[in-house]
């Protein structure tokens, strides 16, 4: 059982959680991802790592209320415990010898982007953040972006907060204006990131993907992770989740990850009739 | 005088229209009279055959004695001796190509029902024996087991039985490895499997769910940090093979393994499960090994219409246990066999609906021994499906080899043992789908015993 120290509404529907879990804590780098289970008859679901205080022990996960697991999980409150936490699985985003990266987030993705950007301006890189929303409620943790960010863009699709437009705006002028990055990592929406990608192609400029699809043991058993990378079939769970974007089928992996619509509405009703809570 | 009846007494099962509906068992097994009248068919065999056929020598013709004698529980303890796991085993062995198959009965006529003898002197003592092990003193020496599976269980249980401390790390939320998440409900009941486990805690063996070694912590720090003398590697072979044709990327096509682990370990039958598993009208399963018996017959418990095997051989090369074979035949799965998928074909939405096939026939025999599959000329044919479940075997696990840098593997990814299950790096010790790649449970357990064997003589000599 692992223990939830802290609890904080990031937005009506991000949570984020701080997990006693020292082991995983002591391991844990940018990029990688967990396992957890909420409870004994819970499924496994994948989240990627938010941060870890080593000393501490824990492990911070974000994530977005979507489907019945998601909204159990954010029944939870401190003190209370997960089942079941697993990692840190995958592997950790390459940050060595970078010296100047976009890091281009979205939505619930910013929290996987955060700690990646945090470590590489702790590594002395320039970092470049762009991070969208689809309004000013669902805006998270542009004040830790400003903080490792040497430049920062914050978009919302309806220009309730920062610039109204997409990311690609941004990123397209920066490129335009002739930025050189060495690389340009994007954590999202697959559509977002698929779009960064068409964007970042126009100007060659390396691009890696955070891929986050369906998983359940998150060792390479099942391959329901299975995604097409430069046409041969990988496992999110133990070849990524980060791959060249150049060469990941987004369209594939778009198709795929609505495998389960009708399980995730349903578990959506019932859960709501459950605890009451308002999902968007 | 023994029983020259010519055939085994058939094992009492349920009707196969109600099980091929159910989760329940199919086997309900042997009753204590027809155990004793199958029993008395052994000849008990001066130079018994069966004991060669038997991966861990369990003493056959002696157990099966003591059946006849209606001495269930002695019958027990003889099989203990030399199987940790015997109501597994009962179940799962592939009796006809080992014990059975060597049993001078089935010659001429039909060989001695062991397995079922087996499974029911098992079945026997669980239900009568409260009693749990008794723990025995330490010897103050720490092992670790990676993996909780056949191998890693059986390896557990012989050390623990000599005093060792064991600790086992499973990945999983749930120890049992291939027992929980790969064979079904309906042949290996989990009460079966969480009753060994509970032994062996009993025996004072530790359990630490949750703990994918190789990342959370490696093999190095097992040894250097927390002090385990020795390590043995069970990690088994999970990770699935596709075709590498057309289409496997729709959705509804899966692997076995990811079928079975929702609906075995995440029980995805259940109503109140939270993990979800779709109920299809038709589904192909590629391949014709147990694995994918099971989860053809998984498929059609969960309410298929219509459940095809599709295997590029011909029946009689079916690589399945026999029983498993003729249980899904009576369930009514349908066999396509001497067919093999060229392409999946799918609908708008990106889902399959079709598998497009060649037909197949036999030409000379391969490496294997087996007559080479080739295709037909202009066969193609089209199977409505809207579900396909790829079961074409599976390669060893790859974390621990990516992160235990010195353990030498074979290209495939087995870990490569010497005949004692010693491997390149010293206390480290390695059994099981690990090593062999997809194979059964008690070649495991016949693994885990000789690494247990070497590990225990490996740390009496260093003393």
């Amino acid at each position: 059982m692992y223990k939830i120290v802290r609890k904080e509404r990031l937005n009506p529907t991000v949570t984020l959680m701080e997990v006693y879990a020292p082991l995983i804590a002591k391991k844990a780098e940018p990029g990688q991802f967990i396992i957890l289970r909420v409870d004994e008859n819970g499924e496994r679901i994948p989240l990627t790592v938010a941060g870890y205080d080593r000393e501490k022990g824990t492990v911070t996960i974000i994530f977005q209320i979507v489907g019945g697991s998601t909204i159990h999980l954010d029944y939870l409150e401190e003190g209370d415990y997960i089942q079941d936490f697993v990692g840190p699985l995958g592997v950790a985003t390459h940050t060595d010898g970078l010296k100047k990266v976009a890091v281009v987030g979205g939505g619930v993705g910013c929290a996987i982007a955060y700690p990646i950007a945090k470590k590489l301006h702790e590594l002395g890189c320039e970092v470049h953040s762009i991070i969208g929303f689809r309004n000013k409620d669902l805006v998270i943790l542009e004040k830790e972006f400003e903080a490792v960010s040497d430049k920062l863009f914050v978009m919302t699709d309806d220009g309730s907060h920062g610039t109204k437009g997409l990311v690609t705006n941004p990123l397209k002028e920066l490129l335009e204006s002739g930025e050189k990055y060495d690389e340009v990592i994007t954590i999202g929406p697959l559509i977002m990131m698929k779009f960064v990608t068409m964007t970042t192609k126009q100007y060659n400029t390396k691009t890696v993907a955070s891929m986050n699809p369906i998983m359940i043991d998150g060792t390479g058993m099942c391959g329901g992770c299975r995604l097409t990378v430069g046409g041969k079939t990988k496992f999110a769970c133990v070849d990524g989740p980060d791959f060249d974007a150049f060469e990941i089928d987004f369209d594939e992996a778009i198709s795929r990850s609505r495998s389960y619509p009708e399980f995730e509405n349903k578990a959506r009703e019932k859960a709501c009739n459950l605890y009451k809570k308002e999902v968007k | 005088m023994p029983n020259m009846s010519p055939k085994k007494n058939p094992m009492p099962s349920q009707d196969p229209n109600v099980r091929n509906k159910n989760f329940l068992e199919v086997a309900t097994g042997y009753t204590e009279e027809i155990a004793i009248d199958e029993a008395k068919r052994c000849l008990n065999c001066k130079n018994p055959k069966c004991m060669e056929g038997c991966p861990v020598h369990i003493r056959i013709p002696e157990f099966i004695s003591k059946i006849a004698e209606g001495k269930f529980e002695e019958a027990y303890q003889i099989i203990s001796c030399s199987s940790s796991l015997p109501a597994v085993c009962g179940r799962v062995c592939p009796q006809e190509s080992q014990c059975e198959g060597k049993c001078i009965r089935g010659i001429r006529q039909e060989s001695v029902g062991i397995g079922r003898l087996e499974r029911f002197a098992a079945d026997y003592h669980n239900a009568h024996c409260k009693e749990k092990p008794a723990r025995p003193n330490s010897n103050g020496h720490k092992v670790a087991i990676i993996g909780s599976g056949p191998s890693g269980l059986t390896c557990a249980g012989d050390l623990a039985k000599l005093g060792y401390d064991v600790t086992i790390y499973e990945a999983f939320h749930l120890a049992g490895g291939v027992l929980v998440y790969g064979i079904p409900e309906f042949r290996l009941p989990k009460a079966i499997v969480q009753k060994e486990i509970d032994n062996l805690i009993a025996l004072g063996v530790k359990i630490e769910t949750n703990m994918v070694i190789g990342k959370v912590l490696t093999i190095d720090e097992l040894m250097k940090e927390y002090g385990f003398e020795a390590v043995f590697v069970g990690s088994g072979a999970g990770l699935p093979k596709f075709m590498g044709i057309p289409g496997e990327s729709l959705k509804g096509v899966f692997s076995a393994n990811e079928i079975l682990t929702r609906v075995n370990l995440m029980k995805a039958y259940k109503e109140d499960s939270t993990t979800p598993v779709k109920k299809n009208k038709a589904v192909a399963v590629v391949g014709g090994g147990n694995v994918a018996m099971d989860a053809a017959r998984c498929a059609l418990r969960l309410g298929a219409e219509k459940v095809y095997i599709v295997y590029r051989r011909g029946i009689e090369e079916l690589p399945a246990r026999k029983e498993e074979i003729e249980h899904a035949m009576e369930e009514g799965i349908i066999f396509k066999v001497l067919s093999n998928p060229i392409e999946l074909i799918g609908d708008d939405t990106g889902t399959v609906c079709a598998m497009k096939c060649v037909e197949m026939e036999l030409g000379e025999p391969d490496a294997s021994g087996r007559r080479r599959p080739q295709v037909k000329p202009n066969s193609e044919f089209l199977l409505d499906v809207d579900c396909v479940i790829m079961s074409l075997g599976t390669n060893p696990n790859p974390l621990i080899k990516s992160t235990t840098p010195g353990l030498d593997t074979h290209s495939w990814g087995g870990i490569i043992v010497e005949d004692d299950a010693s491997t390149s790096l010293q206390g480290v010790y390695a059994g099981g789908d690990a090593v062999t790649g997809a194979a059964t449970v008690i070649l495991a357990m016949g693994a885990g015993k000789t690494a247990a064997a070497s590990i225990h003589e490996y740390l009496s000599n260093k003393q």
